[in-house]
């Protein structure tokens, strides 16, 4: 007879989980019982005050951490000072993009459909429309898929892992799917990012039952000792465990959005509501390069002491994957004429160099993937904020949109994400333009950036394991990676808008003929220029930006800020990486 | 003491802050539109006081130790990463944040009325340049490779916007992202010698949370193999700032399509920034592959020479012919620094100087020159016979010009011949024969100068030329400093010489001393 012996739960060192996860059901009660009028203002508050609570629960126990590593359950919950910091940062960086996500701008409305389930072109969805719903259930979501992020890389066991791999999944499939406009773009872009999400889960899960055959169980630690101690012997039995972490290894690289991995990126990043993007290319990224350190770097403890050429196998897969992550982002990200594209392919180009850092396999230097991830995530969530407020506006008075006739017939249309229509954008919002451009000169690596640092340490990490060829390739990579920034940039700043020629020149035809016997120009020039109207998407439309009522200005503001100081002051950030480079309790 | 550098640095930085927050001032109490608002003159009231406290700073140099880096300060940066804020100058860096301080009030002067009426141009005009001015004095101050890279990198944004936001040609967005794709190119590749330096550094034994400082890592041994890659990776940076054939081909097609002030600070002041880095990092950090890569560099050098002259003679478009009578003298500076001789590089040293004057003398009139024409053509067809409609434009072009092709007399004539006497002594083998093939450089600079000064400016008036008003007052303010600055140091060249001097017999005596002390001290013989 056994008596029940309730199993000693550290609670303070689950807490930030707890109260990110907890928050989330209560928003899910909050949908039921908190009458219409209040439940958006609730939900918002809600969340922010969760994830800022998330983030202060992992400062207290931060130096706890630091000094003493816990496990909590088993090793379920793992409480590295690299697993916390982890937690930290997709606290932060959710709370960043939750107020971009809950911003409804000038227009009044946000990025999301009144009722995503409607079938797009249906009366029900005008209805919907109509009666003024609001689709709350995405913060709640955008919870659960925060504490599946943060849960992630905290952990040791596997199937806790995959868990969480879905945990924080399967809230995005269905955020994807809430555009306000262009509805069957993102129900598609949800559509795949499920179908090819579902299948690297199986790959993840069919990997750990390999390791599981292998080792017996799916703890990596136990396996790590084990093999350590040589009471796994690899002999005959490698291609099981290598396979197994191959499998695991390729359901991580989905997430992290590299090369072969990465097809859905440019469909889910373009078809997705705005906001979310931003929240996902940042978070999700951060979740899953985190992961994936832990596993390589968990599983190299053991392994790489026991059979060293089994480890430089493994090196020999992240090193193509990177540099082929870093190839096509690069160069396929040159071609691109959509801003959202092009900034998705930017994120699978930033894979490519976050796993060059990677790559390196020195546990001391992973401290800058985190760091890197910082200046990645918090660039993309402000570039993103800004293509929010970025809007097409109809010009002249017609009637309906391509989804059917509209109650919002306003004057402000969706995003204008076309490169060409973001001409002149230096003189409409020179603000946004300023903190557009910072984003973008981080992400290209410019020093006194955030973005420089991280690529130095990312560089840094390949050079000291020894792959300083990578890390020249990666140099070069990031000379095109400039090329194609540079090209957003110069429309940005140098380019007048087509449309800003229209009043501005009208009155130099004027001037023209009053005055052109004085000066004796040639008459052409003034007509020339009106007369060539070079593009087609914005000649029903014209491009404005649109005010943020404030949340999305503070949420660019604040990565704006933090990417100049992570760029010129970034000794004490870089102090609290360097603690959290402790992969091991 | 008192931080000379880093308020030199900061002061610049607040007048840019400034000048941009005057925005929020006028669109509170002044009228919106109209009127041309607080920036040129707060710019120049800033750029001013910059001038008076590089005054501050000469005075607490000690000439006497010229060759040491004084005024220096060093402070923890990112101690992570090893780099410390670490600036200290000795004459030559000197010098040249000197010319940084004066050239800009200069700059701002002259472009005065160049960006029409509008405000908002207006102010990020100036706010850029006092940006980039920032920059400049950092970066010739900068003791630090990771910070020196830094500095390096960041100023070419601001550039970048000078260029494309302001320039006069249609080619201009173009122009501005060749000069970024260039440069960045090379700093990119820099970058990678860079992470390499801090790890072979660690590796030697200095301490890596301050193993960025030159000082330290001059001592250390990086190996043959890693020191020439390092070099290289380092030297193709500094080509492409100085610039030097083959890497040259976006400076032409900045300064045909900027703004003359732009190119004033960009040839004459940030291109410094590759020679300066040839001569600070390249020669201490990499002695042994400096010299093994001098004679392959002293050949690229004298085609500099010849080939930007020539090219020079056949422009047709006045502002590119200057900017190609650049890559000739940039070709002149980096052969000085890679001959290896005391007298050699201080001609180098004393030339960088030098040729900022007359080269920014040059850049300066022609845009006044520019500026003039009815259709503001830079075709130097589109003038002539202005000599008479003009005479004081016409006489400052010509000192310029003279200064420009060395006449004796003025200081450019100094350091050309003190270039050219150093390479016939250099230790490189075959300098000799390269700095006899280098005087025809000499040569055909009078034959572009004096061509160019003859089509515009003898003969008969061009129709629609006959009423050009000639220099405003504040036109021959700017140009009459950098006369002035030619004629005394051509007359007087000690002054600038006890600043450069004993910097050059060190990095000389750094080259040479290493590795191979019987060949070096042969090579000290041979130069007497």
């Amino acid at each position: 007879m056994t008596t029940f012996v309730p199993p000693e739960i550290d609670w303070l060192a689950l807490a930030p989980l707890l109260v990110v996860l907890g928050a989330g059901v209560v928003g899910i009660l909050v949908e039921a019982f908190v009458p219409a009028r209040a439940r958006r203002t609730t939900q918002i508050v809600l969340t922010l005050a969760a994830l800022a609570g998330g983030f202060a629960v992992v400062a207290v126990l931060w130096p706890q951490i630091v000094a003493q590593p816990v496990q909590v359950l088993g090793g379920s919950v793992t409480l590295t000072p690299f697993a916390l910091g982890t937690q930290g940062l997709v606290a932060a960086l959710a709370f960043l993009g939750v107020l971009v996500v809950a911003d409804r701008t000038s227009t009044g409305q946000d990025a999301f459909a009144p009722s995503a389930s409607a079938v797009p072109g249906t009366s029900y969805e005008d209805l919907a429309r109509r009666s003024g719903l609001e689709q709350t259930e995405i913060y709640p979501l955008l919870l659960f898929a925060a504490g599946g992020m943060m849960l992630f890389a905290s952990t040791d066991d596997l199937i806790v892992m995959f868990i969480a791999l879905e945990v924080l999944s399967l809230p995005l499939y269905v955020l994807c799917a809430t555009a306000r406009r262009r509805r069957l773009l993102s129900q598609e872009a949800a559509a795949k990012y499920f179908l090819l999400g579902a299948f690297a889960s199986a790959l993840f899960i069919f990997g750990v039952a390999l390791i599981y055959g292998f080792a017996g169980t799916v703890r990596l630690l136990v396996i790590a000792q084990r093999v350590q101690q040589g009471g796994l012997p690899l002999e005959g039995m490698t291609v099981l465990l290598v396979a197994g972490v191959l499998l695991v290894t390729v359901g991580l690289l989905f997430k992290v959005g590299a090369v072969p991995f990465h097809a859905w990126t440019p469909d889910v990043y373009t078809g997705a509501p705005t906001p979310i993007t931003g929240f996902m290319a940042a978070c999700t990224k951060v979740a899953a390069v985190a992961a994936l350190v832990v596993v390589l770097y968990r599983i190299t403890i053991g392994v790489g002491a026991v059979s060293p050429e089994t480890m430089q196998q493994l090196q020999a897969v992240i090193v193509v994957v990177a540099v082929l992550t870093m190839a096509v982002g690069t160069v396929v990200g040159s071609v691109q004429s959509d801003v959202k594209r092009l900034l998705a392919y930017s994120s699978i180009a930033h894979a490519g160099f976050l796993l060059v850092g990677v790559a390196g396999f020195r546990p001391e230097v992973q401290a800058s993937t985190l760091f890197y991830l910082l200046a990645y995530g918090v660039a993309t969530i402000g570039a993103f904020g800004v293509v929010t407020l970025v809007r097409e506006r109809r010009v002249g008075a017609t009637s309906g949109e391509d989804n059917g006739p509209v109650e919002d017939d306003g004057v402000v249309l969706g995003e204008a994400t076309e490169i060409a229509q973001w001409a002149g954008l230096g003189r409409k919002a020179p603000w946004l333009t300023a903190a557009f451009a910072l984003f973008l000169l981080s992400m290209a690596g410019i020093p006194l950036t955030a973005g420089f640092i991280a690529k130095f340490g990312a560089f840094s990490g390949a050079t000291n394991g020894g792959l300083w060829w990578l890390a020249v390739l990666g140099v070069l990579a990031s000379v095109v990676a400039v090329a194609f920034y540079l090209r957003l940039l110069v429309v940005m700043v140098f380019r007048r808008a087509d449309d800003e020629t229209v009043p501005e020149r009208v009155p130099d035809a004027e001037d023209l003929g009053e005055g052109a016997g004085a000066s004796g120009a040639p008459a052409g020039v003034g007509t020339a220029t009106l007369v060539t109207p070079q593009v087609t998407a914005s000649q029903q439309v014209a491009v404005t930006v649109v005010r943020s009522r404030g949340p999305a200005a503070v949420a660019i503001a604040v990565c704006a800020v933090v990417t100049v100081i992570l760029g010129v002051f970034p000794s004490p950030v870089l102090g609290l990486v360097e603690q959290a480079s402790k992969f091991v309790p | 003491m008192f931080p000379w550098l880093t308020v030199l640095v900061a002061w610049p930085l607040v007048g840019a802050a400034v000048v941009g927050l005057s925005a929020l001032v006028r669109r509170r109490t002044g009228p919106a539109g109209g009127g041309t608002g607080l920036a040129r003159p707060l710019a120049l009231v800033f750029s001013l006081v910059e001038v008076g406290l590089l005054v501050g700073a000469f005075l607490a140099f000690d000439t006497g130790a010229a060759a040491e880096h004084q005024l220096a300060e060093q402070h923890a940066w990112i101690p992570q990463i090893g780099a410390s804020y670490a600036v200290g100058v000795d004459g030559v860096g000197l010098l040249l944040v000197a010319l940084s301080v004066v050239l800009v009030p200069l700059v701002l002067l002259a472009a005065w009325r160049e960006q029409g009426r509008d405000e908002v141009r207006l102010r990020r005009f100036v706010a850029l340049v006092l940006l980039l001015e920032a920059f400049m004095v950092a970066v010739f101050s900068a003791r630090d490779v990771f910070l020196f890279y830094v500095l390096f990198e960041a100023m070419l944004i601001p550039a970048y916007f000078l260029i494309g936001g302001f320039g006069q040609g249609a080619g201009r967005r173009r122009a501005a992202v060749k000069f970024l794709m260039f440069s960045l190119g090379g700093g990119l590749i820099m970058l990678a010698a860079v992470i390499a330096l801090y790890f072979l550094a660690v590796d030697a034994g200095v301490d890596p949370r301050q193993a960025f400082l030159v000082g330290q890592l001059t001592a250390v041994d990086l190996g043959t193999v890693a020191e020439r890659l390092m070099f290289v990776g380092f030297f193709i940076a500094f080509a492409i700032k100085a610039p030097m054939v083959p890497v040259h081909s976006w400076l032409p097609d900045v300064a045909g399509n900027a703004t003359p002030g732009t190119s004033t600070l960009l040839i004459c002041v940030l291109d410094k920034v590759g020679t300066f880095g040839m001569l600070t990092l390249c020669l201490p950090l990499f002695p042994e592959a400096s010299r093994w890569a001098a004679p392959f560099v002293i050949a690229l050098a004298v085609v500099s020479v010849l080939y930007g002259a020539i090219m020079a003679i056949m422009q047709t478009d006045l502002l590119r012919l200057v900017g190609w009578t650049s890559v000739s003298h940039f070709g002149f500076i980096i052969l000085g620094i890679f001959t290896f001789t005391p007298l050699g590089t201080a001609g180098s040293s004393f030339m960088m100087l030098n040729h900022g004057l007359a080269t920014g003398a040059l850049f300066l009139v022609a845009g006044f020159l520019v500026s003039r024409h009815p259709e503001r053509s830079q075709k130097i067809a589109a003038y002539s016979g202005l000599r008479s409609v003009t005479p004081v434009l016409a006489g400052t072009f010509l000192v310029a010009g003279l200064a420009t092709l060395s006449l004796p007399g003025l200081a450019t004539f100094v350091s050309e011949i003190m270039v050219l006497i150093g390479a016939f002594g250099g230790s490189p083998a075959g300098s000799a024969a390269w700095a006899i093939a280098a005087i025809p450089g000499v040569v055909l600079a009078a034959v572009y100068v004096l061509l160019t000064y003859q089509k515009i400016f003898t003969g008969a008036p061009a129709a629609g030329l006959e009423a050009l008003p000639d220099l405003r007052v504040r036109e021959r303010v700017v140009a009459a400093p950098l006369v002035a600055g030619l004629l005394v140091l051509g007359l007087v060249p000690s002054l600038a010489l006890t600043y450069v001097d004993a910097p050059a017999e060190q990095s000389v005596a750094a080259v040479t001393a290493v590795d191979e002390p019987a060949d070096a001290a042969a090579q000290m013989g041979s130069d007497k």
